[in-house]
């Protein structure tokens, strides 16, 4: 019973993906590694451990935010999102996945995790953004593979087929 | 020039285009198959690997350059709760051996150090424990004192009698030196009506891929056994040497590849994280994770790229043909020679670039200083000399007043004269060098660039065009490691590539590749090879990765090889098991087995409408109706192919030939235009241009996708990305907030088209693409600087041009500096 009666933990009531947790956590476990330990995400990738590359973004409560730089303790009451919410169990791709796909929008896949949800922000902040717009959202997160354009394409091609399904959806 | 003797034989369809030959799945953008994993977030790196009861390793890197270790206290350390084990450099060499080493010299390098600290980061002490962030606190208790010793900063200093020695067993810093005159050299100077020269600067960047080196190792000591988890590139290739660096029985290790997040050439080898998760196993007897954190990926990852310093000179008979290029080189291999002069091995294939140069001088000094050793990083060592040649062409086009264009018109190879010897022995397959470079200036639309420059000129802007033609070697064979020793400790001559292929009983096809998933694209290129071989959908190909047991020897990618080297694998295998199915159809068929084709995935009977057999009928027969096969057949349907290096030959004795070793050559030409502005030094890409031919195109969207992030590597090189020490050897530059990499604000959008010359060596003709980008661009963009800046005379020589060095460069064009 030391797991729970440890006075230096900290709990925090958290929503991952839609899943409730109740947990206690150290104070200085950093949100990537609560995700990648303990809930098994390993979706979110950890690239510089300082916040410059951006291969860690999730949403937390909907803003993008860099999961190598939050301590899970300060986010209780929070509701986070990673990578694994954005496909179907079917293994139907979200439509930002499936316009990285269309567009080679990625090689190893590394910074892609960082990449989406970074996308996601932004597509819920602007349907359909123009490159500039991309590149000011996204400026922050490095890929050392594809040299940016795909990724950037991939993005107005996923805010286009988004906005064209909804529009598809009301009429 | 000697002519290309013994051609290989190799069989070829060529290009569609050329023989009409209608490929379905070659040369079509197939979507890629390994995107979706990667995208859910499905993949499992070598940092997902979790295992029963598994630790976690973390290292103490050295905080000084150079110095002896007089202590290491590690008590405090170890009584911290959850950490399992310390060790020092003394204690894990009882453990694990030291790193394999490919150079002849005495150079040895354990993994941790043992007495004396080389290089600031080098590990001291490693740890294991039940998390991450237990062994870092453990690191962070460890004592250690230090005598400070005087560090070795400056390669060329360094090379002083009386420098301070990095190693004792050597008698100097110059851990190698060596001469090689190819053809006149000499003749050529005194005979040339003008030789420029250069001294250029190519400093030290790293490839730093988003994620870092790592292992998972698994000790079991009751059957001795190991199995390691990696994102190593060399676990289907030199298993036995990590095995015997490990301390384990060859035929008891296993190694697992991961899905690798990038490497650009760093993640060969990684000995170093390997030896560190093995020694810890060892000295647990549970499972260990070691994955560097970024810091000791930039500090320590033993992969840096080149560090050179040249002085160049290109001599030319007055109408501008190009005789004779010296290089003398001075290269800055930092604390260790675990590699040795693998880099300038390979930068032999392509010195005299795309050119009709007929002598050359190689004279190149390997200098040892308190830096992270080299290893390699795309383009391994034909970056710097790229950059170094298309400089001087451009400086004799300016000197020579001969257009930059037309000078390289004049001394290309011509079509017709390939295959081509080049003075040092390697051989080119194919080229048409000036109809990528027309079609670049077309591309770019050269006029309105210069109209637009001479616009903003008036208005105090200074916009630049650049232009580079290079070669890019692609699909190496092993000697380039070597040929530069006289006595080499391993001449091995070995890059095969293998694929297992099987049709199962249903007719579903399954290849387990040896290569792993570096970022690249196997799983969508085996498919597509299949695919065109049997007529079926890429869609209905399965691909898996094999580890170490399965025997499928895999050099993997590196020096551009891999959708070479698999389309031949998967090809023979292809071809192995189709033939066996005509056999199979035609006993079915009671026809011969010359009037059975494979159509769409149905084998069919030529000429005969509805008589033909699906895959599932003859997978069915194959694999449990044996008395329905012919006699001589065994059941089921497997091939094993290896495909080995297409063509090459081995060094002359003398050295005065190195041997075809690289010969399926790529070309490309770019035009990037930039501007700069004079008073802050920014270069900012306003536009880039490439015009690229790889031979056949396998996947059009994916080479496009190699060559515009290796131009977007090109652009660090050229304008920000260099390690940087200060005079007390400390790095500076040990995290991304100061190595710092292109993002999309520095990234202009990159056009890319491509010419098809189809190499005469390889299956449907391909060639490498994975490293032209970043072979080109550098020296591509310093020529755009050069252009933008003309107006002051300025000449660059030194890369990264980072605000600072463009500043300096304008200030002593002002004051007529050289």
């Amino acid at each position: 019973m030391p797991e729970t009666t440890s006075p230096e933990k900290v709990r925090i009531r958290i929503t991952v993906n839609d899943v409730a947790h109740d947990l206690l956590v150290e104070p200085r476990t950093l949100l990537a590694d609560l995700l990648r330990g303990d809930l098994e995400l390993t979706g979110t990738h950890v690239g510089c451990e300082q916040g410059v590359c951006g291969a860690c973004t999730v949403l937390v409560d909907g803003a993008a935010t860099r999961s190598c730089l939050v301590f899970a303790a300060q986010l209780d009451g929070t509701a986070v999102r990673t990578v694994e919410s954005l496909a179907g169990a079917d293994g139907t791709l979200h439509p930002i996945q499936q316009a990285f796909h269309e567009n080679h929008g990625l090689q190893c896949g590394f910074c892609t995790p960082g990449m989406l949800m970074g996308a996601c922000e932004l597509l819920e902040r602007t349907a359909e953004p123009d490159p500039d717009e991309v590149r000011e959202a996204l400026g922050g997160n490095l890929c050392r593979c594809t040299g940016y354009q795909n990724i950037v394409r991939s993005v107005c091609a996923a805010g286009q087929s988004m906005t064209a399904a909804k529009n598809g959806a009301q009429a | 020039m000697s002519t290309v003797e013994d051609r290989p034989t190799t069989a070829t369809t060529g290009s569609p285009r050329k023989n009409g030959t209608e490929r379905r799945w070659i040369g079509r953008s197939v979507p890629r198959k390994e995107d979706p994993k990667l995208l859910a977030g499905r993949a499992t790196y070598v940092g997902d690997v979790t295992l029963p009861g598994m630790l976690h390793g973390a290292v103490l890197g050295s905080p000084h350059a150079h110095a002896r270790i007089v202590s290491i206290d590690t008590s405090a350390a170890e009584a911290i709760p959850g950490v399992k084990a310390v060790l020092t450099g003394a204690q894990a060499a009882e453990l694990v051996n030291p790193m394999p080493a490919f150079c002849a010299e005495p150079v040895p390098q354990t993994a941790i150090a043992i007495e004396r600290v080389r290089y600031p980061g080098e590990a001291v002490a490693i740890v294991a424990a039940t998390d991450r962030y237990i062994a870092e606190d453990a690191c962070a208790a460890i004592r250690v004192e230090y005598e400070v010793l005087p560090a070795v900063v400056d390669p060329e200093a360094a090379m002083a009698p009386d420098a301070t020695r990095i190693h004792e067993t050597l008698d100097s810093n110059v851990a190698f030196h060596r001469v090689l005159d190819f053809g006149d050299v000499e003749g050529d100077l005194a005979r040339a009506h003008t030789v420029v020269r250069t001294r250029a600067r190519w400093h030290r960047m790293c490839a730093s891929p988003m994620e870092t080196a790592g292992a998972v190792a698994s000790w079991n000591p009751f059957d001795k056994s190991m199995t390691v988890y990696s994102n190593s590139n060399f676990h289907n290739f030199l298993p036995w040497a990590f095995a015997g660096m490990l301390g384990v029985s060859t035929n008891r290790m296993r190694m697992i590849p991961c899905a690798v997040g990038g490497s650009f050439g760093s993640k060969h080898f990684i000995t170093k994280v390997l030896a560190i998760a093995g020694a810890l196993t060892k000295a647990t007897g549970k499972p260990v994770q070691y994955l560097e954190d970024r810091v000791d990926n930039i500090a320590a990852n033993d992969n840096v790229g080149c560090d050179r310093i040249y002085d160049a000179e290109l001599a030319l008979a007055e109408d501008g043909e190009m005789l004779g290029l010296t290089l003398k080189i001075v290269d800055d291999y930092g604390a260790y020679f675990q590699f040795a002069h693998g880099q300038h091995g390979n930068a032999m294939a392509q010195p005299t670039g795309p050119y009709r140069i007929g002598s050359l001088r190689y004279d190149v000094s390997c200098v040892l200083t308190n830096k992270v050793q080299q290893g390699f990083f795309r383009g391994a060592g034909a970056d710097p000399g790229n950059f170094v040649l298309e400089r001087l062409v451009d400086k004799a086009s300016e000197v020579m007043g001969i257009d930059r264009a037309e000078i390289r018109r004049r001394n290309f190879i011509a079509p017709e004269q390939f295959p081509f010897k080049t003075p040092s022995g390697n051989v080119y397959d194919s080229g048409d060098y000036a109809a990528v470079l027309d079609r670049a200036l077309e591309l770019a639309g050269i006029d309105d660039w210069r109209a637009e420059q001479e616009r903003l000129r008036a208005e105090g802007r200074y916009l630049g065009i650049g232009l580079a033609t290079c070669q890019e070697r692609t699909g190496y064979n092993a000697s380039e490691w070597w040929f530069l020793y006289d006595n080499p400790p391993l001449p091995a001559t070995s890059t095969p590539e293998s694929v297992k292929m099987d049709v199962d009983a249903m007719g579903g096809v399954r290849v387990e590749v040896g290569c792993p998933l570096w970022g690249n694209s196997p799983e969508t290129v085996v498919s597509q090879v299949v695919a065109e071989e049997f007529g079926i959908d890429p869609n209905d190909v399965s691909v898996t990765y094999a580890d170490s047991t399965t025997g499928a020897m895999s050099a993997g990618p590196g020096g551009s090889r891999l959708t070479i080297m698999l389309s031949g694998a998967t090809r023979g295998a292809a071809r192995t098991i189709r033939d066996k199915m005509i056999r199979i159809a035609a006993h079915a068929m009671e026809i011969d087995p010359d009037d059975v084709e494979c159509v769409d995935g149905t084998f069919r009977a030529k000429g005969v409408p509805g008589a033909s057999m699906s895959m599932a009928d003859i997978g069915m027969r194959a694999h449990l109706f044996f008395h329905s096969t012919p006699e001589d057949e065994s059941s089921g349907l497997v091939a094993v192919h290896t495909y080995d290096h297409p063509y090459s030959t081995p060094p002359s004795a003398d050295r005065t030939d190195m041997g075809a070793f690289y010969p399926m050559v790529s070309h490309a030409c770019h035009i990037p235009i930039v501007e700069v502005d004079a008073e802050t030094g920014v270069v900012t890409l306003r536009a880039y241009y490439a015009v690229n031919d790889c031979g056949t195109v396998m996947n059009p969207t994916l080479v496009e996708g190699q060559i515009v992030g290796g131009i977007v590597q090109g652009i660090g090189a050229a304008l920000m990305e260099e390690y940087r020490y200060g005079e007390d050897g400390a790095l500076d530059t040990p995290t991304f907030r100061e190595y710092l990499m292109p993002s999309m604000h520095e990234v202009p959008e990159i056009v890319v088209e491509h010419l098809e010359t189809p190499s005469p060596f390889t299956e449907y003709g391909v060639k490498g693409a994975g490293e032209g980008g970043r072979l080109v661009a550098p020296t591509a963009i310093a020529s755009a600087v050069d252009d933008a800046l003309k107006p002051f005379g300025v000449w660059v020589d030194e890369l990264p041009m980072t605000p600072e060095r463009v500043v300096d460069l304008v200030a002593g064009a002002h004051e007529g500096r050289p």
